[in-house]
C-alpha cells in the first residue's frame, strides 16, 4: 500500500514536470505548426542557468524566475530571426530545430561540463512529510502543487483571457485571425516565448528531482513527444491527460519492469493512435 | 540508361580501387564508412525523397539489425551468415509492425511518432543489460564467411559493402523509374488524388517504409560486422540525424545526392575528430546551414547552378533559315 501511494505521488510530480514541457510544446505547435525538436534542449538549458544562478549564491526562486525569463528570450530570438523565415514546411524546420538543439546541447556540455550534478531544493521545501505510513519528499509534492497551478493558469490564459480569444483564433485560423485585426506576428512570438519559458521553468523546477546531466535533453524530449502523440497537439486538455498518462506509465515502469520501461511506453502509443491517429484531443495533425 | 548508370560505375569502381593506391588500412575503413552510410542514406532517402515522409528515428532499422546480428552470433550460437538473415529477416518484422503505428500519420506527426519509435527501442537496447549489455553494448561480433572469403582483410570487407551498396543502387533505381515507384512520388505530392485514382496509398507508403527498412537493416549489418561491436549509440538521435543530413545535404530525391551525402558527412566526421571534439555542435551547425543556405542539397543545387550559367552564357543566334513565303 505504502509503495503504492509513495510511486503514485511520484508518478504526479513526472507527470507535472512533462505538463510543463508538452504544454509549452503542444501550445506552439497548434499555434505554429512548428514541433520545436529544441524544446528538451531549452528545458535542459533551464536546469543548468538554474544551477548556476543557484551556485552564484541567489535563491532558488531568483533561479527559477531568471532561468524561465533567459529560455523564453532565447526562444523568441530563435523564433524570430530564425524559425519565422521557413514558412510551414516541414522539413526545414525539423533540421532547424533539431540544430539548435544540438547547438544548445553541446553548449551545455562544453560550459557545464559532463558530470551529472545536483539542484539543490530551496530550504523551505526539504526534508519529508509523513503520509499515512509513506514518507515522502515535501519538494516532490510542491512540484505536483506547482504544476497543476501552472495548468490552471495556462487554462485560465487561454480559455478566459482576452490574449487567449485571440490564441484561439488564431489556432483556428490565423487568415481570418489577421483579418480582424490580431497581430499574428507578434502573437507568434509572445506564444513561443511562453511555451519556452515554461520549458526552462520546468528545467529548473524538475532539477532538484531528475538532477542535472549532460543528456537529460534527449531523456525528457522523447517523453514530451509521447505525451503530445497522445493527448494529441496543440491541444492543452491533451497535453495534461497525456503528460499524467506518461508520468504514471513510465514511473511505474521503472519500478516494476526495469528493463523494459521504455518498451512499455510503446503500448499506450500503440493504442492511442489505433482508434485515433490525431491523438485523444488533437486535430489533424498537418 | 547506360549514361545514368556510367557515373555510378565509375564511382564504385573508384572506391573500389583505393585499396590499391592508399598507403594504409585507415583510408580503406574510411571507404567502408562512407559505403556503409550511403547504403543506409539510400534506404532514408526512399521515405524522405521518394514518399514525403519525414523519419526521424530511421536508426531504429540499422541499430535492430546490427543488436539482432550481433546477439544471435555472439549469445545466440548461431553462424554469422544465418544470424545476419535472421537478423534481416526480424528487422522487417519489426518494422512491420512499427509502420503499423508510423504510417498512421504524415508530416509532422510522422517525425515525431518516428523518433519517439527508435527512442523506445535505444531505451530497450539501453536498460535491457541483461540481453543487450547495456551501454557496454556487445562485443566480438564474428565477421562471416571467414572460410570462404578472408573477409577480416579490411579490403575484402570494402568491396563487400561496395557490392551491397551497388545493389542499393541498382535496385533503388529501378524501384524509382517503376510505375510503383511513380505512384509513390504520387502519394508524396498529390495523396488524396492518388486516392481519387483508385491507389491505395498506405499500401504504396508501406512498400517504401519496408524498403527503407530492409536497406536501413542491410547497413545495420553491415555496420556491425565492421566494427564486430555494436552500442546504444548508434540508436541514438545524433545518429537518425546523421543519416537525415546526408540525405538532405546530398539532395533529397536525387539517386546520387545520398552517396555524396554520406561521404560528406563521414568524411567531416572523421576530419572534425582529428581538430576538434565538438561534433555534435558542428552537426547542429551544418543543419542551421543547409536551412538557411542550401535547402534542397547539393545535387539539386548544382542542376540550378549549372542552368544559371548557362543562362549567363550569351546563347547563339538562331540559325537564318529563308522563311518560306506563304504567297510563293
Amino acid at each position: 500500500m505504502t509503495f503504492w501511494v509513495s510511486q503514485s505521488l511520484n508518478a504526479l510530480a513526472l507527470g507535472g514536470l512533462l505538463f510543463m514541457l508538452a504544454s509549452g510544446f503542444s501550445l506552439i505547435f497548434g499555434l505554429m505548426r512548428v514541433a520545436n525538436l529544441a524544446h528538451g534542449a531549452l528545458f535542459m538549458l533551464g536546469a543548468y542557468l538554474g544551477l548556476a544562478v543557484v551556485k552564484a549564491g541567489y535563491g532558488f526562486w531568483t533561479a527559477a524566475l531568471a532561468a524561465a525569463v533567459a529560455v523564453g528570450l532565447l526562444g523568441g530570438v530563435m523564433e524570430r530571426t530564425l524559425l519565422r523565415r521557413l514558412g510551414g514546411r516541414t522539413l526545414p524546420q525539423v533540421l532547424m530545430t533539431l540544430g539548435l538543439a544540438f547547438i544548445i546541447a553541446d553548449a551545455c556540455l562544453m560550459m557545464w561540463g559532463g558530470d551529472p550534478m545536483r539542484l539543490p531544493p530551496p530550504p523551505e521545501l526539504s526534508g519529508a512529510v509523513r503520509i499515512g505510513d509513506a514518507v515522502f519528499p515535501r519538494y516532490r509534492l510542491f512540484v505536483i502543487g506547482a504544476s497543476a497551478a501552472v495548468a490552471l493558469g495556462l487554462w485560465l490564459l487561454v480559455e478566459r483571457t482576452r490574449a487567449g480569444a485571440m490564441i484561439r483564433a488564431a489556432v483556428d485560423d490565423v487568415g481570418m485571425a489577421r483579418a480582424v485585426g490580431i497581430s499574428a506576428s507578434t502573437l507568434f512570438t509572445a506564444v513561443f516565448c511562453l511555451g519556452t519559458a515554461l520549458a526552462g521553468l520546468g528545467g529548473v523546477i524538475g532539477g532538484p528531482i531528475l538532477s542535472v546531466y549532460p543528456s537529460l535533453d534527449q531523456d525528457m524530449l522523447p517523453l514530451a513527444l509521447l505525451v503530445v502523440i497522445l493527448g494529441g497537439a496543440g491541444s492543452l486538455l491533451g497535453a495534461f491527460v497525456g503528460a499524467y498518462a506518461i508520468g504514471f506509465i513510465y514511473t511505474f515502469g521503472q519500478v516494476l519492469v526495469p528493463d523494459l520501461a521504455y518498451v512499455i511506453l510503446f503500448l499506450p502509443m500503440i493504442a492511442v493512435l489505433s482508434v485515433a491517429p490525431q491523438g485523444l484531443f488533437g486535430r489533424r495533425l498537418g | 540508361m547506360s549514361a545514368r548508370v556510367l557515373p555510378f560505375a565509375v564511382a564504385l569502381a573508384a572506391m573500389a580501387m583505393v585499396p590499391l593506391v592508399a598507403s594504409s588500412p585507415f583510408y580503406v575503413n574510411l571507404t567502408s564508412q562512407v559505403a556503409i552510410a550511403a547504403i543506409g542514406a539510400l534506404g532514408l532517402n526512399v521515405l524522405v525523397g521518394h514518399a514525403g515522409l519525414n523519419s526521424l528515428g530511421y536508426a531504429v532499422f540499422p541499430g535492430l539489425a546490427a543488436y539482432l546480428v550481433a546477439w544471435l552470433s555472439t549469445v545466440g550460437g548461431f553462424d554469422a551468415v544465418s544470424a545476419g538473415l535472421l537478423a534481416l529477416g526480424g528487422t522487417l518484422a519489426v518494422s512491420g509492425v512499427f509502420a503499423l503505428v508510423a504510417l498512421r500519420t504524415t508530416g509532422l506527426g510522422f517525425v515525431m511518432i518516428t523518433m519517439a519509435l527508435c527512442q523506445i527501442v535505444w531505451g530497450a537496447a539501453y536498460r535491457w543489460t541483461s540481453v543487450t549489455g547495456g551501454d557496454n553494448g556487445l562485443s566480438g561480433v564474428p565477421r562471416p564467411g571467414a572460410s570462404v572469403l578472408p573477409l577480416e582483410r579490411p579490403e575484402v570487407f570494402l568491396w563487400l559493402c561496395l557490392c551491397v551498396l551497388g545493389l542499393a543502387l541498382l535496385q533503388l533505381g529501378r524501384f524509382f523509374d517503376s510505375p510503383l515507384g511513380v505512384a509513390l512520388r504520387g502519394t508524396r505530392d498529390q495523396p488524396r488524388r492518388m486516392s481519387a485514382l483508385g491507389y491505395d496509398v498506405w499500401r504504396i507508403r508501406f512498400v517504401a517504409w519496408m524498403l527503407a527498412a530492409g536497406w536501413g537493416a542491410a547497413a545495420g549489418l553491415l555496420y556491425a560486422w565492421y566494427h564486430q561491436f555494436v552500442s546504444p549509440h548508434m540508436m541514438a538521435v545524433t545518429a537518425s540525424a546523421e543519416v537525415l543530413l546526408m540525405v538532405v545535404a546530398g539532395g533529397a530525391g536525387t539517386l546520387a545526392g545520398p552517396l555524396i551525402g554520406a561521404a560528406l558527412v563521414v568524411l567531416l566526421k572523421n576530419l572534425a575528430s582529428i581538430w576538434i571534439e565538438r561534433w555534435v555542435m558542428l552537426l547542429g551547425f551544418t543543419f542551421v546551414v543547409i536551412v538557411l543556405v542550401m535547402p534542397d542539397g547539393i545535387v539539386p543545387g548544382f542542376h540550378r547552378l549549372r542552368a544559371a550559367l548557362a543562362r549567363l552564357k550569351p546563347s547563339a543566334a538562331p540559325a537564318l533559315v529563308p522563311r518560306e513565303r506563304a504567297d510563293g
